[in-house]
């Protein structure tokens, strides 16, 4: 089984070299504006790809997952916290679940 | 600590709290998973502390369930996660330069999509602590989650795991929505990024060959750069990434 803890320890060394690396070696404020732009638009690109389709089977049903998609977008357009947006989200779709079994 | 580090530590540990709930679900799922292919709770547990990638360990189960080739390992698990190199050099430029190695050492242990969105977003510098407290907070659920999932998966009813599992997304949207507002650019990455991903995904020919991990590097990749050349940031916006 001593296998086992090697894999763990491979992908855990690999993961972390890919986190580290730019954090310790970018000191300095990078001029070029493209690159800024480039990055000031990152988080919004992969949080938006990761987000949708994949929020439409988040939970057992379509359908669930629907009403909460929907709530979150309506909450978070108006600008409610990360904490409201999330758990209400969560209370709508298990409102509607309740609904279906 | 100094009264405006404990601010900031307890601030990051109260914001990580969806991240938290969402982490929890979703690793329950890894540890009744891992446990399905014989690993014992604690190494579930330990490759959760660890690792503390969704994608990247859901993905290591495979080969470790059928003795894959360490080397497939390695490079499944650097093509899955190089999104974090994105991210952490995004959360570079948000670092004061008077950081010091080893706490970037620490806050790198913490780079994952959740935690990177609420540090990279927060207005002005990031503050070390209030890393550390989004990173305890958050590996918390992480850990506990995968422990639950590996001792029992019969401890937390299926209707409550399957409603958590929005967690997450709740607060990705809660993060990338009210920006759309004020921004017609961040209105268009979003759009498009979310239209891509739907292609990646439904397009038979391209989900067969493109791994989740990697589908959004690319997206990343295309709808960012076509955002900064289209509608690069003005000056003035200086240091805050935000």
């Amino acid at each position: 089984m001593s296998r086992v803890y090697l894999y763990i320890i491979l992908m855990a060394v690999v993961t972390y070299i890919i986190r580290a690396l730019p954090l310790t070696l970018i000191r300095r404020e990078i001029k070029s504006r493209f690159i800024r732009s480039f990055l000031h638009y990152v988080p919004y690109a992969t949080l938006a790809a990761m987000t949708f389709p994949a929020i439409l089977s988040a939970t057992d049903y379509l359908i669930s997952s629907v009403v909460g998609f929907a709530i979150a977008l309506l909450l978070a357009f108006n600008k409610k916290s990360l904490l409201t947006v999330a758990s209400v989200s969560c209370l709508a779709a298990f409102i509607v679940e309740l609904f279906l079994r | 600590m100094s009264g405006s580090s404990k601010h900031e530590f307890f601030e990051g540990c109260h914001d990580a709290i969806p991240i938290c709930l969402g982490y929890i679900a979703v690793s329950f799922a890894f540890g009744i998973e891992a446990s399905k292919i014989g690993m014992t709770t604690f190494q579930a547990a330990i490759t959760s502390l660890l690792n503390v990638t969704s994608a990247g360990q859901f993905s290591a189960l495979d080969v470790i369930a059928r003795n894959g080739s360490f080397i497939e390992l390695a490079i499944l698990q650097f093509i899955i996660n190089l999104r974090y190199m994105l991210m952490s050099t995004a959360l570079s430029q948000k670092l004061s330069s008077s950081v010091g190695t080893m706490k970037r050492l620490a806050i790198s242990y913490g780079v994952t999509d959740e935690i990177f969105a609420l540090s990279v977003l927060r207005k002005g510098e990031l503050k070390p602590p209030y890393s550390y407290g989004l990173i305890v907070t958050s590996v918390f659920g992480w850990v506990f989650g995968t422990v639950l999932g590996a001792f029992s998966g019969q401890i937390m009813p299926q209707r409550l795991i399957s409603c958590l599992g929005l967690a997450i997304y709740g607060m990705f949207i809660a993060i990338i929505i009210p920006d759309t507002r004020t921004s017609k650019a961040v209105l268009g990455t979003v759009v498009s990024a979310m239209a891509l991903s739907s292609i990646f995904t439904y397009v038979p020919v391209i989900a067969e060959h493109i791994s989740s991990g990697f589908r959004i590097i690319i997206i990343t990749v295309i709808v960012a750069a076509a955002a900064a050349y289209f509608a690069p940031i003005k000056e003035d916006e200086g240091g805050d990434v935000a």
